[in-house]
């Protein structure tokens, strides 16, 4: 599996000196302890989460104030598990996150199923903290764990036909009890255009706050698109494919005329439930400004020069 | 029993429901104070207050079902108090929007009453609860005369499809706690044209 996209097989041991590693091991220990006194659906969540290999400072971080573990680990859309925002936190700790593979399939060279241990020691790990704007107008900052995309996609050696990266979600409504009922069609499928998949700024997380990633902010593997709305951030990934057309994505199935295939968060462009111009920072009382792009229009704008955004939402 | 035994009775009831009414407000007031509302304390309150506003409504027409189903006296009794809870929730859960969420924001206020339909039918079901409530006295029902009076309070069944029709345009894609609500409305309703065709069969 995976045999050839991965270097000579160095035990993490090797690489960080035992007593870093240790003591980085109590701090996990004492992060699952915090977990524990937090909540019993936290504690399910995480007790059995492996801890994550070293991490170094990625770019792109914003110096704002991060948002408390608590709130990133409680307060969630992910429809597997409930439309509650609370649901998924009491109830994710059903996903079975190991085993679990991701293939990679479609318009690439290496077309390959990896496993997750695999993956996550492919490229070296980041801490990405980024602001998360989502669609109801509420946004975060979180300091995900994980590494960029684009590197990875590389790897696997897209053919001239690859234009887009078709994302899919685990299938599996014994774990997920939200699949057992039609309120999106399941399994959750999202899509980048193949730019802005290979974007610095494009990660697949595997943890938050230097932990493993809890099941319900989309363990073992998510991706994270920090300039679009939240939902494009598809979490719990078992399948990308590199495809010629645009691939169909989850709530623009559910309501075309709500969610767009691009979703770039946008403040001139509003959605027919919430105003985007404004959105509620989670812990703070007066809401903010939305910026163009979340803030990340120097960055990731020049992708769309040309195009126009209000039909292209 | 005596008509004064009744009478006691009926008071004592009427203080029982009107306390019980507010504990979900004081709950959730409560619980905003104290950090029990997760982390957007803020868009829970509103969530709590629209749905108890909800419930109260339902609750109040429920009480001409009861009557007509069981032939109990003592839910009418009930019918003007809980109305006027249900005007208080409203009242709360458009405060707390314009005052705590929206802050203020009269322009922004205006484009979402204006430009999101969940929140235009909303605000529409409020508008039509304030005469409900300022009409709601003796003295008012003297007034307008019963015939009238009864008319305009009628409005409240459009006020319920509204506030229905609000939850239902308010949630993104999960629409059964809502379509539960409209349920419920639709027996509430349907149960009133009873004795219409019973009169009609008689």
């Amino acid at each position: 599996m995976a045999s050839h996209l991965l270097g000579p097989r160095i035990p993490s041991r090797e690489i960080t000196p035992e007593g870093v590693y240790l003591a980085r091991r109590q701090i996990i220990g004492a992060g699952v302890a915090a977990a524990v006194t937090a909540g019993l659906g936290v504690r399910r969540a995480r007790a059995d989460a492996p801890g994550l290999p070293a991490t170094k400072k990625g770019p792109f971080a914003t110096d704002e104030p991060q948002t408390p573990f608590k709130d990133v680990t409680t307060y969630n859309n992910f429809y597997e598990f409930g439309t509650d925002k609370g649901d998924p936190a009491a109830n994710a700790h059903t996903l079975k996150t190991r085993p679990w593979t991701v293939s990679f399939e479609g318009e690439i060279n290496k077309p390959q199923t990896i496993d997750i241990d695999s993956l996550l020691k492919l490229f070296p790990l980041e801490e990405r903290i980024c602001r998360l704007r989502c669609v109801e107008a509420w946004s975060m900052v979180i300091p995900w764990v994980g590494f960029p995309l684009g590197p990875l996609l590389k790897r696997l050696e897209p053919t001239s036909k690859a234009k887009y990266v078709a994302f899919t979600t685990l299938l599996a409504p014994d774990q997920m009890p939200g699949q057992r009922r039609g309120t999106l069609e399941w399994p959750y499928v999202e899509g980048l255009r193949l730019d802005e998949a290979m974007h610095p700024l494009t990660i697949l997380a595997v943890g938050l706050y230097g932990k493993a990633l809890p099941n319900q902010n989309g363990a073992p593997v998510r991706l994270v698109v920090p300039w679009k709305y939240g939902y494009k951030s598809i979490k719990s990934v078992v399948k990308l494919r590199l495809v010629e057309k645009q691939p169909p994505t989850t709530w623009n199935i559910s309501a075309p005329s709500e969610y767009g295939f691009y979703s770039n968060v946008n403040p001139d462009v509003d959605h027919p439930r919430w105003s985007q111009a404004r959105e509620r920072r989670i812990g703070e009382f007066l809401r903010r400004k939305t910026l163009p792009f979340n803030g990340y229009a120097a960055e990731v704008a020049s992708l769309y020069a040309g195009m126009d955004l209000r039909k292209n939402y | 029993m005596t008509r004064s035994q009744t009478a006691r009775r009926r008071r004592w009831l009427k203080v029982g429901v009107g306390v019980a009414a507010f504990v979900p407000a004081a709950l959730t007031a409560f619980r905003f104070v104290t950090g029990g509302l997760g982390a957007n304390p803020i868009a829970e309150a509103l969530n709590r207050l629209g749905l108890w506003t909800l419930i109260l409504l339902l609750t109040t027409l429920s009480c001409t079902p009861l009557k007509i189903v069981f032939g109990w006296n003592w839910p009418l009794a009930l019918r003007r108090l809980l109305g006027l809870c249900t005007f208080a929730y409203a009242c709360l859960h458009f405060t707390v929007y314009l005052g705590v969420d929206q802050f203020f924001a009269l322009g922004e206020i205006l484009k979402d009453i204006g430009k999101r339909k969940f929140i235009t039918v909303g605000f529409l079901a409020f508008l039509i609860l304030c005469p409900l409530a300022a009409t709601s006295t003796n003295k008012m029902v003297k007034r307008l005369g019963f015939a009238r009076w009864k008319r305009l309070h009628r409005l409240v069944y459009v006020a319920a499809v509204l506030g229905v029709v609000h939850f239902i345009w308010r949630v993104k894609a999960d629409t059964r706690e809502p379509f539960i609500y409209g349920a419920v409305l639709l027996v509430l309703l349907g149960l009133r044209l009873v004795p219409a065709l019973r009169a009609r069969r008689a």
